[in-house]
This record gives structure tokens, sequence and C-alpha cells, in this order.
């Protein structure tokens, strides 16, 4: 069981900064994210995409934003539950919550504060009848594990930077065979990606097929086969042990909207007094609250975090009083 | 006087038809009207071609700018594309838009 003061769901922006100004008050935070790294929509959807309404910043690149927010949030060491989603929450009866995640890790908070922002992110799956037969046989829609594809025929589908860099990687002494569907003749990934895989294809060491889609599956308890069809109606078909379609991911609010918070348009209703929701304990902030005059964005997040964790501290520590100290005056004294 | 709206026919994934005056001048894009709307399209990238939440489909005979570079190459990997296929946050509200129709792609 991991045990902390204030436990994050979402460690995007709005969830890391959140670790900075509690650690201000001396209260620990861990977060949990569904995504293996932290930065939320920055990292997965636009970390090369500039911001331009960041306080103190004429530009940044979100990625930055992120790395910034990930060193500013240091001295307070939080914890990280990555690469799991929070499922389920139930009262701990000494007035906090258990909060437990797909996986099956437990995290034990008196204060629950939800910074989810659209949701937890799940991959794009391509509308395929056959899809849901071969799921996890033999098609799979992110790679945990490379060695998984040892000495396997392989076809990767997409055209964005996963698709390209598992293309790569995977035709690089891993997987026996490595094909690369996709849709047009231009990639949306980053043109480094792009050259080495289009050098691979050249030299013969992956088999890039283009203007095609993979259109259909089978197989025998597993899969055998895809299906393919070009621009020009004509059909194929290749043997294969995998099918990887790489189309990147796309939000739902997912378990949380079950927790019996009150809910308006798919957001999470909160008092804009201290981002409370109608459950004692938990918070929302960021783009997954909603309240009136409701902005969503990441500075509005910023402020929406500072005032929760005030009233997260009263929660904690009903007996201790608190001042407003600034950081100019007292520096910064991490864990 | 120049004008300060257009109208734009969004038909919605049940076929339903919703006649919308469109402001202009506020620098509106068709993903933001039809959201402003409650129309079922997500835009979840906020507009940087993205994520193609909202694709939709140009069903009246406008002679709109072409897809960028950015545009194309989500539209390659969405579903559901056709010839007239179009992520409405590309689109900005112009008065080139009055009468247009348009369709919104399923999920």
């Amino acid at each position: 069981m991991i045990r902390t003061d204030i436990l994050i769901i979402g460690a995007g922006p709005v969830g890391l900064f959140t670790v900075f100004e509690a650690g201000l008050l001396k209260l620990h935070c861990h977060l949990i994210d569904s995504l293996p790294q932290p930065g939320g929509q920055c990292s997965e959807i636009y970390p090369k995409k500039p911001i331009y309404d960041i306080p103190g910043f004429p530009m940044i690149l979100a990625g930055e934003l992120v790395d910034n927010l990930m060193k500013q949030a240091s001295p307070f060491k939080p914890g990280f539950t990555l690469g799991e989603s929070a499922e389920t929450i139930v009262e701990d009866g000494g007035g906090g919550y258990v909060v437990t995640t797909d996986k099956g890790t437990k995290h034990r908070a008196p204060v629950v504060v939800i910074a989810g922002g659209l949701g937890v992110f799940s991959p794009r799956k391509p509308p395929i009848t056959e899809l849901q037969d071969f799921e996890d046989k033999g098609v799979e829609y992110i790679v945990r594990d490379p060695e998984f594809y040892r000495d396997k025929k392989v076809v990767v589908s997409g055209g964005g930077d996963s698709a390209l860099d598992w293309t790569y990687f995977l035709a690089n002494g891993v997987a026996k065979e490595v094909t690369l569907v996709h849709r047009s003749q231009s990639f949306r990934a980053h043109p480094d990606s792009v050259q080495k895989v289009i050098d691979m294809a050249e030299s013969g060491k992956i088999k890039l097929i283009l203007d095609t889609d993979v259109v259909g599956l089978s197989g025998n308890g597993k899969l055998e086969q895809v299906y393919m069809k070009n621009k020009e109606g004509e059909e194929t078909s290749l043997e294969t042990d995998h099918w990887i379609p790489l189309f990147g991911l796309t939000p739902k609010l997912g378990p949380i909207a079950e927790w019996d918070l009150e809910i308006e348009k798919n957001a999470i209703k909160v008092d804009t007094v201290d981002y409370s929701t109608n459950r004692p304990g938990i918070y929302a902030i960021g783009d997954v609250n909603t309240y009136e005059g409701k902005l969503k964005l990441i500075l509005c997040g910023f402020h929406e975090g500072t005032i929760m964790v005030q009233s997260a501290f009263k929660r904690i520590h009903p007996d201790k009083k608190n001042v407003l100290k600034y950081t100019t005056v007292q520096g910064i004294h991490g864990f | 006087m120049s004008k300060e709206e257009v109208h734009i026919t969004v038909i919605d994934r049940e076929g339903l038809s919703h006649e919308i005056d469109a402001p202009l001048g506020i620098g509106m894009n068709l993903m933001e009207l039809c959201k402003a709307m409650e129309l079922p399209v997500e835009g979840t990238c906020g507009g940087m071609a993205l994520c193609a939440s909202c694709q939709i489909y140009i069903e009246s005979d406008h002679d709109l700018l072409s897809r960028n570079d950015a545009e194309q190459a989500m539209l390659d990997e969405a579903w559901h594309v056709e010839n007239n296929s179009r992520l409405g946050c590309q689109i900005p509200i112009s008065e080139a838009l009055e009468g247009l129709v348009v369709r919104i792609a399923p999920e």
C-alpha cells in the first residue's frame, strides 16, 4: 500500500504543479497516470507545440513545460504510479480513501485530487469487424515488451512517431520480419524517423507498403493473416504473427465517471471556494472540472491547484495553522 | 456593411439537420462552432489538427481552401475518411461558407 498526503490522479501539468504547491505546505504527493510518462496531453499529443499563455514564458514548447514542472516539483520528491489507471475508490474508514489501479496497486491518502484532464488515454482502434477476436491473440495496440516480438513476423500500421519508431526498433535484430503499412505516401512522424524507415525499406530490412490500409484479419485462434486494400481498391494479404496498429491515443473519462461524483457535460462539478467535489476530501482541478465561468487553460489549472492545497492542508491538519509564505522570503525547503 | 453571420447546416450522426447562424469576425472555426452548439464533436486536441475527433464531410459544393500538410497527415490516420473529409478545426468561419452543409463523421 502506497501512502501519501495528497494522491493526485493525473500527472499532467496541473497535477505536477500541485506537487510544488503542496510541497510548500510540507504535504507529500503521489501521482497516478495511465500513460507511461508524466506530462499528460502535453507529452502525449503535442510535445513539440509552442504554448504562448504560460505567465512569464512568451513561448514554451509543451514538452519543455513538462520538463520544467518536473524540475520544479523534484525538491518535494513526488511518487509516481505510471502506466496504470485509477480504477476504484473506497473510503478507508478514517476519513480518507484507498484508490486501486487497474493493475491492483493500492494507494491510501486523506485527500484525493483528480487532475485527470480529458481522462484516461486509450488506443484508437481501427474499425475492423474481426478486431476484437484477435485482441491479445496477435493484435496489440501498445508495445509493452519488444522481446515479445523476438523472431516473429510483425505488421505495424500508422504514420506517426510511435509507428515509425517501433518499426525501426523491431526491425533492428528483434523481429524476424517487419512490414509497415500506411494509408498515404507521407508521414506525420518526425522527418528523421521517416528517413530512417525509408532507408531501411530501401536496404530491404523492412517491407514498406504505402497507400494501403489493413482492412481484415484472419486466423485460427490467433492471428495468422492480415488483409489489405490499396487506394486502387486492389486487395492483398500477408502472413503475420502480430499486427500492431499504432494510431495514437484518445482520452475517455473512464472509471472516474463511476465514483459517485457530480458530473456535468463529462466534467466534475466543483465548488470554486476550494475546488472540492460533492465527496468530502475529493477535489478536482484542471480540465477535468467544471464550474460557472470555467476556462480549460493550463494557467487556470495552476491557480486551482494552488487554492485547493490550502483546503487540503486544513483537512489533513485540522489543528494546525497555516500562514502564506512567499518563496522570495523562505526559498524552497525540499523533503 | 459587411455581414455579421453566415448560415451553416450541420447534420449530426443521427441525420438531424441543425441550422446555425455562425458569427463572423470572432475567429471561430467549424470545430468550435459545433462544440458551441453542443453537437457531438470532441475537438480533443483543441484545434491543432492532432486528433481527427472533429472530422466532418463537406456535403455542399463549396470551394474551400485545400487541406494543409498537418490536416492531410492526420486524415491519413483517421477512419471513415472520404474525399470530402475535413477537420473542422482547420476551417475558419468566413463569408465563403454561406450556405455550407457539413455532416459529422462517425466516431
